[in-house]
């Protein structure tokens, strides 16, 4: 019934429900991501794609459900624990420490596995990085500061990316390089799971989508499939 | 002329020189204050309390162990920083989740509690604590003042200790994180640290602070269960004016408004107490955020 591959999912997650406080902000959301797929999150502002990466990480104030990551339930773990686990966050507002100089942004997530990426590697895929690497974090374009999150991560040997609208705000040529360096990151291996409110760029990159609305998984589409689903996307982006 | 002036310097001069001694001690009471605002985000009003426990400790250690000055400077800030860490596991963790005046209102709590306890045990009449005779040697002895080599000491300790904090907040892989976690607390956790793990070894680490301060105030000032009242309000008058969470800012301000305070009693002694508690009104006013702080 999964898909009908083989490969068992790298990520299940099982309905998910999600509370900050007394607001219950996810309904059931229930995916599969098999290892090396960039899949992406799609749905209009307040849909709970954020929520989703956010309950993931155990950031949110209470969850329930299941969240298995390579055979292991996370549910129940501290969000350090998680990160431990081979998971990596990227937030929506980049997360990136004003008073850190660059070079310590990019050191500051510690190693949890070894095969993340090497210095080197980073200074080649990102070479403003190392030109601007005692200025303070916040001191760089927003392009720069959205490579600089994602960067931190790649380095950290986590298997898994949770990006959250890493194109937001961006001018056309810089999502453009984004996109590049998803595909990248892609072809080294690593399976990213990708929130997006833009679906021209998620197209670009992305294996799969899946459709979220209040706060539950309504839809899933093949990129392959993507321009044969156009209407039914655009009633559920409202686009 | 030349000897009027003299005379002028020699009656100023050790004012002073005391109000550098007494910024050394708001120094290290406020940069520990600092750390633990920054990071805890708690106002940690038992500082008084547990500067004055450091003193006691080292009191105890030299009367019931026969510990002499130097083995209490490293023992007594480990001790007291291990009772700030209990203190931080078992009650204060419990209140990160609240408003911050909470937190103010449990510690100001517990230094009522811990100065009264050793009000009960040990009087209020202070207990004398003698610097070792080896300080002696530091003695400044020049024609416009005499100042005893025991407050040489403190001076330079309290620069030393203070650099060495900076330096480890500004240049190490810790203080990266402690300065990270004091952004964005949630994020650096998701990144794989245990940040609860963090706040209680910063909580600690401040409190070992104000321990060293007290010890190395022992000497100066009889050891009794008030000596840290006396000193925590102008210390809070420092924060306020240095800036909440600026860690250059607490030192420069500490050592500033000492000199201050010293100059003062040479320019206007009726106005020595209270000049911190005007400079911090009009800082209030005029920059909220203080002088180092940011926002």
């Amino acid at each position: 019934m999964r898909d009908g591959t083989a490969a068992p999912a790298m990520l299940e997650i099982r309905d998910l429900q999600a509370w900050y406080g007394e607001s219950h902000v996810l309904h059931g959301v229930s995916l599969d991501i098999r290892e090396g797929e960039v899949v992406t999150l799609l749905g209009r502002n307040g849909a709970g794609k954020t929520s989703t990466l956010r309950a993931m990480m155990g950031l949110v104030g209470r969850r329930a459900g299941s969240i298995r990551f390579e055979g292991r339930e996370t549910i129940g773990l501290r969000s350090d624990l998680i990160a431990r686990t081979g998971i990596a966050y990227c937030p929506e507002e980049r997360g990136i420490f004003a008073s850190l100089d660059v070079t310590e942004n990019l050191m500051l997530p510690p190693v949890i596995a070894p095969g993340g990426l090497g210095l080197d590697e980073i200074y080649t895929l990102f070479p403003n990085l190392k030109e601007r690497a005692r200025s303070p974090g916040t001191k760089l374009s927003g392009g720069e500061q959205q490579m600089l999150a994602i960067a931190r991560i790649l380095r950290t040997g986590a298997r898994l990316l949770l990006l959250d609208e890493p194109s937001e705000g961006l001018a056309p040529v810089i999502v453009q390089q984004i996109g590049a360096m998803i595909r990248e990151i892609k072809q080294r291996g690593f399976t990213v799971l990708l929130v997006e409110q833009n679906f021209r760029f998620a197209q670009t990159v992305a294996d799969r989508h899946y459709v979220m609305e209040h706060g539950r998984i309504v839809d899933m589409v093949a990129n392959d499939q993507l321009t044969a689903s156009l209407d039914r996307l655009h009633e559920y982006l409202g686009v | 002329m030349i000897e009027n002036l003299l005379f002028e310097l020699e009656m100023a001069a050790p004012q002073v020189i005391l109000g550098l001694v007494n910024g050394a001690f708001y120094a290290l009471l406020s940069l520990g204050l600092a750390i633990i605002f920054g990071m805890l985000n708690v106002i940690n009003f038992a500082h008084g309390a547990q500067f004055m426990m450091g003193a006691f400790v080292a009191w105890m250690l030299l009367a019931w162990a026969g510990i002499p000055y130097w083995g209490a400077l490293v023992l007594a800030p480990l001790i007291v920083g291990v009772f700030g860490v209990v203190i931080e596991r078992t009650m204060i963790a419990r209140l990160y989740k609240l408003d911050h005046l909470y937190g103010l209102l449990l510690t100001f709590g517990l230094a009522l509690i811990i100065e009264g306890v050793f009000r009960n045990g040990f009087g209020s009449s202070g207990l004398p604590y003698a610097p070792p005779a080896a300080f002696n040697a530091l003695n400044i002895d020049i024609p416009i003042m005499f100042l005893p080599g025991y407050r040489v000491w403190v001076v330079i300790a309290s620069v030393l200790v203070c650099l060495a904090t900076w330096l480890v907040i500004e240049k190490t892989k810790i203080g990266a994180y402690l300065r990270a976690a004091t952004e964005r607390p949630e994020l650096v956790q998701a990144f794989g640290i245990n940040v609860p793990r963090m706040m209680t070894l910063t909580y600690g680490a401040g409190v070992a602070l104000a321990a060293f301060a007290g010890v190395l105030a022992a000497p100066i000032y009889s050891v009794n269960p008030a000596m840290g009242a006396n000193f925590i309000i102008t210390v809070f008058a420092v924060v306020v004016i240095g800036g909440m969470g600026s860690i250059m800012g607490s030192v420069v301000t500490g050592f500033g408004l000492g000199l201050i305070e010293g100059l003062a009693r040479v320019v206007y002694p009726e106005a020595s107490a209270t000049v911190v508690f005007v400079i911090m009104a009009i800082v209030l006013l005029t920059r909220p955020a203080g002088l180092f702080g940011r926002g």
